[in-house]
């Protein structure tokens, strides 16, 4: 398993995609390729913007299709957080 | 006197989203190479919008003239950095005793450490509560994000925003003078019009950077829906002017339940193809703060939206087509 803390990377508020596309391509990417399971925890980080959410697991979700929902975990996502990547899950899975 | 053939622009008394048509329609954007400002002599009340028009105006050149402003209210403007923006005195002494108000000053962003800076400024600068500075924390993101990725604008993007205590609202504006969004979105699609491009950039799931439905992994083309969304479940004005078009939405009737609609021309708006050409992008939004809807059931209800039209679209293009031979 490996775990992914947000907050060091992208701040209390998750808006650069920049560096969303960066963590999925160095770290989310090559772990789904090797089977394993990843936690983003998401504690400290406050908001985000859909955009973020979707340069981060957008791909991995037309890559991989539901299994890398099997293989990620979401820690420690409030409200606002949850309902993002609700939106980019389901709008991936409805897109393919 | 105006000098022929310069761009040229007059500050009305009051220009905000609602009656910003005839400003706009008056500007004179041909000739580059010189910029002359005049103003109502006296008042002026202008939304932020209209100081980024001013300011990214102002770096299509460094031949400015700025008649002697004479309106009471003329100090906002130094205020809000339109000078220092432009680069020329305004004469205009700003005492300190005078209250700061709670505004964003004009700010122009080329790249992502400026962006979070100015992100980190929002907050103590608006005096915003932590609920209250979400969307438009999210508001500022998206669209300076757009500008960054879409415009290829070396200038990058200028900003400001302003808190009204009458309505308790946020109002905020944002321009480039980037490539547009026709041209942006004919990387992909294809817009006859620049009013029929904002018209396929409004639309949830259209991104210039594919043709793909879901978008790419970097965009999904839902970012400009979603602003748009939030304004109007605000009821609040949402304003695009890029190229010879300007969209606005306009204020949903109190009476009525806003429904978001994927296609922008189904909402309340007003529209027009024949404005002077806007060598970029222009964004206008209006943001109240009174709003009983928490940032995370607009999140919910845009969502779904997003998901429907995608689910429409899919449907419309994989439907069975009869052959008449």
């Amino acid at each position: 398993m490996i775990a992914v803390k947000l907050r060091p990377l992208v701040g209390d508020f998750a808006e650069n995609k920049d560096k969303a596309r960066e963590i999925r391509l160095h770290t989310l990417l090559p772990a789904l390729k090797d089977n394993q399971e990843i936690t983003l925890d998401f504690e400290g980080v406050e908001s985000a913007t859909q955009s973020f959410i979707h340069a981060l697991i957008s791909d991995l979700i037309r890559t991989f299709g539901a299994r890398a929902l099997d293989h990620l975990y979401f820690k420690n996502c409030n409200e606002t957080i949850q309902k993002l990547i609700n939106i980019v899950v389901e709008y991936m899975l409805e897109s393919e | 006197m105006p000098i022929l053939g310069n761009m040229r622009l007059h500050l009305p008394n009051s220009a905000f989203l609602g009656n910003l048509d005839p400003f706009l329609r008056n500007l004179v954007l041909s000739e580059p190479e010189k910029m002359e400002i005049t103003a109502n002599k006296r008042w002026l009340s202008l939304h932020p919008v209209v100081l980024c028009i001013i300011a990214a105006l102002g770096l299509r050149t460094t031949k400015i003239h700025c008649e002697r402003l004479e309106a009471k209210s003329k100090h906002y403007l130094e205020r809000m950095g339109v000078f220092r923006m432009l680069h020329i005195s305004s004469g205009i002494n700003i005492q300190e005793h005078e209250p700061a108000g709670r505004f964003v000053p004009l700010s122009q962003i080329k790249n992502s450490p400026q962006l979070n800076s100015f992100m980190n400024e929002i907050v103590p600068l608006l005096h915003l509560a932590p609920s209250e500075a979400e969307p438009i924390k999210y508001v500022i993101g998206e669209l300076v994000r757009n500008v960054f990725e879409h415009a290829a604008s070396e200038s990058g993007a200028l900003v400001c925003a302003q808190y009204y205590k009458k309505s308790n609202s946020i109002k905020i504006g944002i321009a480039d003078v980037g490539i547009g969004i026709r041209k942006t979105i004919n990387q992909s699609h294809f817009a006859a019009t620049d009013l029929d491009a904002i018209r396929l950039a409004l639309t949830p799931g259209v991104t210039g950077t594919t043709s793909r439905e879901g978008g790419t992994e970097y965009n999904a083309g839902a970012g400009l829906f979603f602003i748009k969304s939030l304004a109007k479940l605000h009821r609040n004005f949402f304003l695009v002017y890029s190229g010879s078009a300007m969209y606005k939405l306009l204020k949903e009737s109190p009476g009525k339940h806003p429904i978001l609609y994927s296609d922008p021309f189904k909402d309340r708006h007003s529209a027009a193809n024949d404005y002077p050409v806007w060598k970029g992008t222009v964004i206008g939004i209006d943001l109240s703060l009174d709003t009983s809807l928490e940032f995370s059931s607009f999140l919910g209800l845009a969502g779904k939206a997003l998901v429907k039209a995608i689910k429409e679209r899919k449907k419309e293009k994989y439907r069975p087509k009869v052959k008449f031979i």
